[in-house]
């Protein structure tokens, strides 16, 4: 039978604590990178030239279909190689996930600039507006409410997959999880209070996405 | 190229061994998926709860912390399993919980009246579900369930991490020896692009055929 023994898990509740924080903001990081990387490539697939459509959807068809593990492999690894050895793991860890997250942000920003009307960008170059006049004024207002629901999804994701971070040895929650278990060998107890941190966290990350939601509806 | 056939043998075992974790996992959490997803739909409330809860914790934790605490786990509780039949419990009780989802959705999106008019012409609860409900709500569930395979099959690489010997790990394990990590990562990605875009291309060929949008 199975002796639970809690205190060793909460006499390093800290490494936990620190480890959610990291966790939190290579989230927030990696989502806000992500982000600026799948507008680029979305602008550059919808009005872009066509070599640079089959570039970014290259990229896109690429990276959601490869592991994020192997994304960080190559990053990690495989850049120093390459000549670009000024990341540690840490950073090489917030690109790998930036990486990863632009190509379904792409897809998400996509989806975003298709739902706005041909008749505002028509009312709006009638006006004499220049066409990134437009994109800043227009398209983009409107598209950051279309986009917001499935940013949210995006960013709780993304706060799932920094666990991954721990095979590279980042000290993020779950690498917390892994030396507490190593360090004191109370397994069931250091794994239920980590989950239980990243279902808290996923449902507040949740609530507070709702709360913004509807701060920003149109129609109240 | 010598280089890529000496290791050509590891690289097959890895992809045979990220095949099989992969659909061990899809068959489990299909099986998982349909016993959930009628829970949640017909269940008795008791019973309805403890899948919502199942479900829901299920999809809040990241697939890796679900593998460690299963593998690391077990054995703890007495129970010594293999790394690989923790791996594919782990993954296998994400994908169930995902694809109670999925297969609730699906059959909820079919309309009611279907229901009623089955109801109406005599034909009994399973009846119903097995002719009326299940062969519309295919259509529907196909290609959430091709993009959940992807998944899966992107996640199964989490399992090189508790040391079974995949196509990522077995990918690692070439590096190591070669120190060419550019080249093999290139052969990884091209091996999990081809199975994951043929995945995705079959799904796609299956919702034209299935003729639901």
């Amino acid at each position: 039978m199975y002796q639970f023994n809690w205190r060793p898990v909460f006499d390093n509740f800290d490494l936990l604590l620190k480890g959610l924080g990291l966790a939190v903001a290579i989230a927030l990081l990696s989502l806000t990178i992500g982000s600026l990387i799948g507008l680029a490539a979305a602008f550059g697939r919808t009005h872009g030239p066509p070599p640079l459509q089959c570039l970014t959807t290259a990229y896109v068809e690429l990276v959601r279909n490869i592991p994020l593990l192997l994304i960080i492999y190559f990053v990690y690894f495989g850049l120093p190689l390459l000549g670009v050895s000024m990341l540690d793991n840490l950073w090489s860890f917030v690109l790998a996930l930036a990486l990863y997250a632009g190509a379904y942000l792409t897809e998400i920003f996509r989806a975003g600039i298709a739902g706005v009307g041909k008749g505002h960008i028509d009312a709006a170059r009638s006006l004499g507006m220049t066409r990134l006049q437009v994109i800043r004024h227009i398209t983009l207002p409107l598209m950051a409410r279309v986009v917001l629901p499935s940013l949210g999804n995006t960013l709780i994701s993304l706060f799932k997959d920094t666990s991954v971070a721990s095979a590279i040895a980042v000290p993020e929650l779950t690498y917390g999880a892994i030396r507490i278990n190593v360090n004191t060998w109370r397994v069931i107890e250091v794994y239920l209070v980590v989950a239980a941190l990243y279902l808290a966290t996923c449902y507040a990350i949740a609530g507070s996405l709702r709360w913004i939601e509807r701060r920003w509806a149109i129609v109240q | 190229m010598p280089m890529i056939l000496a290791g050509l043998p590891l690289i097959l075992h890895g992809l045979l061994v990220t095949a099989t974790i992969s659909l061990a996992v899809l068959l489990l959490g299909t099986v998982l998926g349909i016993f959930g997803s009628l829970s949640l739909l017909y269940g008795a409330n008791v019973l309805r709860w403890c899948v919502r809860i199942y479900v829901d914790v299920c999809r809040s934790i990241p697939h890796l912390v679900l593998i460690f605490a299963i593998f690391y786990g077990l054995p703890a509780l007495g129970l010594q399993v293999p790394a690989i039949v923790a791996g594919i419990l782990a993954l296998g009780l994400f994908c169930g919980a995902h694809m109670s989802e999925i297969f609730r959705g699906g059959v909820e999106s079919i309309p009611h009246g279907q229901m009623d008019a089955a109801k109406s012409i005599g034909l009994t609860f399973a009846q119903r579900l097995r002719h009326i409900i299940f062969p519309q709500a295919l259509g529907r569930i196909l290609p959430a369930w091709v993009n959940t395979a992807v998944e899966i099959v992107k996640s199964s690489s989490l399992v090189s991490l508790v040391s079974v010997v995949d196509l990522t790990m077995a990918i690692q394990q070439i590096v190591g020896r070669t120190r060419e990590a550019l080249l093999f990562y290139a052969v990884a990605a091209m091996l999990y692009f081809a199975i994951n875009f043929t995945l995705s291309i079959t799904g796609r060929r299956l919702e034209r055929k299935l003729g639901h949008g």
